[in-house]
């Protein structure tokens, strides 16, 4: 029976050929809980793709399994905010449980146990997946019991990008169009591409995925570059650890980022959008595919859009557990249905994007921003935030904090009013440090809070705000644990594509499990130090030039966690 | 039709056609950078990160495979950081990997004054020969990810596909449709696969069976026995 629909789905996909491989691949995990050689068999046949391709596909993503795995896959974050917080002791709790000794499936087949890396939970921390129930807070007792009930707390002194948030149903389009939805858009439609594109620059609108890349410039690009097909694409892969606000975004307010691909689309001359979205958040998926079909049965997406000749639609896809996909250029690669490696740039994806078109690609935030900015004008959009650093921020405040949430940023603050926001410290413990900007950003000292949030500051002081994660430490949390930690989530993530991460972030995590276990060799600081500064010269993409980031800036901040001698 | 450009190399001002590669430039200066994934036949994926220079005004460093060159670029091919990526680069490998049959590696290796213990207790990609078919075996231990196997069995040279890059990150490998042995793939046993690697970890059984000290006429019945079992049908 199931195989039967299985055949009837390859068949109906198959003219598309392997764009529609990781889809194949994930309906398949999903039906049969694995994928069989058969099964993998029938696939590569479908959609005409190398069978060996397809044993790398399915080796490359971490939520496929060629293995049986079990009816309920219990997936336990051990990323900094959940370690901090006691994730590893309820894994190894709920390992026990099931007499595991390790990750894997249990003897009658009912469970299967992994630890993961960072599920966007992390103001719930410690938190885990239980099939598709996102859990925060958990217990032993929670993960067998799983109920759907987290629920972030967003955080604004004058909410703008957060304004619907918790006041509209995400799955009606009439709360969003009550609540000046769809406004954007129609103004996008008066003023045309070209003034469009005049106003993205006078916004200053910076992109919100990490890199803080100007969104005109994708935009003029993409505009410009000869073509008749054109992409937008949305990264909805959040995966950096301490990062939480897309998800925020796309559950509660999906109508908003929907138009922002829109209003792109109309801009660069595009037909077709895609939204990627990591495979760690089926809630935002399915909430989004609802948003879809909505719009497209109002008349927001489909032919003639709003009476004009304006054709535009978008495709969801679900990633597959790879932190790589939320490069831009893994994040084509894995859409057409190969392991995400990163590609060459140049050429860029502004003339060489999905399927080596021209793309625009831009973050979550990115778009609810172009929605914002494409309603409320350009003066008004500039009201918010710095000249530099334009509009509001969303910082994914987590770990030793009273009021861990999103917040909401439009005027220039400090990490340290933004910590008073949030409360202070959890339990009144001293603070020992943070790590801003997630795994790939840097530890900053108690002594350097006065550091305002905006990109201009942050880089005086030789920071990074990267995707806004802020995640505290207190003076309990073991730092040499912390840095173990992302060495192993560096270890784990990198795609193994350019020999300078593939084998400097296993060297990294070697060296810093010697540091944790206190039995450090002599020379680990200078070889820590050689791999560090070697990934991040000498690396392909910025995964593998930002894996050594929060270890140098520990070494540079906290000399004294590193026991060896020089 | 080619226009001239002037960059500096090193100090020296060098006019050079406007297309190039930074590594095409050196070259022609005689100043070849170091090279470890490349091939002739094989398209360049800039994995192995060893040709890179520093580009001054450059974040980090470039590769002189696939970066090409700019009117006024400022070019150092030895500064410290070029040398430690490069040195580490090979520390690294040869912490991982068997580069014993890889003369070039060692080579690089004292070149750029590699210590050659520098990662003690590092992983290692230590495993089993793969000895499956009667054409060459597979000592992955061997293997440093060079892919060029994998490209001259798909788009660069034969089209058959047989092998896939496999796992991820430092548990990257080489591998075929669910890890079958060669002769259950798409494989024809071209040898190209055996002509581009560049550390022997793919090795003709010829040479496999030579070097455990089989002689002429023993070789030619171990495969012959082989090939018969496979079904003589390749």
């Amino acid at each position: 029976m199931q195989e039967e629909t299985f055949k009837d789905y390859l068949g109906k996909i198959a003219p598309r050929g392997r764009t529609m491989l990781l889809p194949a691949l994930l309906e398949a995990q999903s039906v049969f809980g694995y994928i069989s050689k058969e099964i993998a068999t029938e696939i590569g046949e479908a959609l005409k793709v190398p069978f060996a391709d397809i044993s790398g596909v399915i080796e490359f993503y971490s939520m496929l399994f060629a293995e049986p795995t079990g009816e309920t896959i219990i997936r336990v974050c051990t990323s900094p905010s959940c370690s901090a917080r006691g994730g590893k002791d309820v894994h190894q709790q709920i390992l026990t449980e099931l007499d595991l000794l390790k990750d894997g499936a249990t003897a009658d087949g009912k469970y299967f146990v992994e630890h993961v890396q960072c599920l966007g939970l992390c103001d719930k921390a410690p938190s885990a997946l239980v099939n598709e129930i996102s859990l925060g807070e958990i217990t032993s007792e929670k993960v067998f019991d799983p109920q759907d009930e987290v629920k972030t707390n967003i955080y604004a002194k004058d909410p703008v990008i957060t304004k619907r948030i918790g006041k509209v149903d995400p799955y009606s389009l009439n709360d969003y169009l009550a609540q000046e939805g769809f406004l954007s858009f129609p103004n996008a439609l008066q003023i045309g591409p070209e003034k469009m594109i005049e106003c993205m620059a006078d916004s200053g609108i910076l992109g919100r995925g990490g890199a803080s890349f100007p969104t005109k410039m994708k935009w003029e690009g993409a505009a410009n570059a000869e073509g008749e097909q054109k992409y937008i694409v949305c990264n909805a892969d959040e995966a950096e650890p301490g990062t939480f606000k897309d998800r925020i975004i796309l559950e509660n307010d999906p109508f908003t980022v929907l138009e922002g691909m829109l209003i792109g689309g109309y801009a660069i001359g595009a037909s077709k959008g895609y939204i990627y979205v990591r495979g760690e958040y089926p809630k935002v998926q399915k909430t989004f595919q609802a948003a879809i079909e909505t719009a497209r049965e109002a008349g927001y997406l489909g032919e003639n859009i709003l009476g004009s000749d304006f054709d535009f639609d978008i495709e969801l896809r679900s990633g597959a557990g790879a932190y790589i996909c939320g490069e831009e250029t893994a994040l084509f690669e894995s859409i057409e249905g190969k392991r995400g490696f990163p590609r060459l740039k140049p050429p860029f994806p502004t003339t060489h994007g999905l399927f080596q078109k021209p793309t625009v690609i831009n973050n979550v935030e990115t778009f609810a921003n172009i929605s914002l900015l494409f309603r409320i004008g350009v003066d008004a959009y500039r009201s918010y935030g710095t000249e530099k650093s334009s509009g509001p921020w969303l910082f994914s405040v987590s770990g030793d904090i009273a009021k861990p949430g999103i917040y909401e940023i439009t005027s220039p603050t400090t990490l340290r009013e933004l910590l008073e926001q949030a409360g202070g410290m959890r339990d009144e413990k001293n603070l020992q440090a943070i790590l801003l900007g997630g795994a790939a950003g840097k530890f900053v000292h108690p002594d350097q809070l006065d550091v305002r949030l905006t990109q201009e500051d942050a880089r005086a002081a030789g920071l990074t705000l990267g995707s806004g994660a802020v995640v505290v430490l207190s003076e309990d949390v073991n730092l040499k644990e912390t840095l173990a930690d992302l060495g192993h989530f560096f270890a784990h993530e990198s795609c193994g594509k350019c020999y300078p991460c593939q084998l400097g972030t296993q060297r990294q995590a070697e060296i810093l499990d010697r540091n944790l276990a206190g039995s450090p060799l002599n020379g680990d600081f200078s070889r820590l130090e050689d791999v560090g500064w070697t990934m991040t010269d000498a690396s392909l993409c910025g995964l593998g030039q930002t894996a050594a980031s929060a270890v140098l800036s520990a070494m540079e901040h906290f000399p004294e966690q590193f026991g060896a001698e020089k | 039709m080619s226009d001239k450009i002037i960059l500096t190399i090193d100090g020296q001002e060098i006019q050079a056609p406007q297309d190039s590669t930074i590594q095409q430039v050196l070259e022609s200066i005689n100043k070849p950078a170091p090279l470890i994934c490349a091939h002739e036949a094989t398209t360049p994926e800039g994995l192995c990160r060893q040709c890179v220079v520093e580009v001054e005004g450059w974040r980090v460093l470039a590769p002189s495979c696939v970066t090409k060159i700019n009117e006024g670029m400022v070019i150092h091919t030895a500064s410290e950081r070029v040398i430690r990526s490069r040195r580490t680069i090979l520390e690294m490998l040869n912490a991982s990997v068997d580069l014993s049959e890889a003369p070039e590696l060692q080579e690089q290796m004292d070149e750029f004054g590699a210590d050659r213990e520098r990662f003690p207790h590092a992983k290692t990609r230590e495993q089993e020969v793969k000895d499956d078919n009667p054409f060459f075996v597979r000592d992955y231990e061997k293997c440093l990810m060079c892919w060029r196997c994998v490209q001259a069995c798909g788009d660069d040279i034969q089209y058959t596909y047989s092998i896939s890059v496999g796992g991820r990150g430092f548990e990257s490998k080489i591998s075929t449709f669910f890890d079958s042995p060669m002769p259950e793939t798409s494989c024809v046993f071209c040898g190209n696969c055996v002509a581009v690697c560049p550390t022997n970890a793919l090795k003709s059984k010829t040479e496999f069976f030579m070097e455990q000290g089989l002689d002429y006429d023993e070789i030619r019945r171990e495969k012959r026995a082989e090939k018969k079992k496979m079904g003589g049908g390749k």
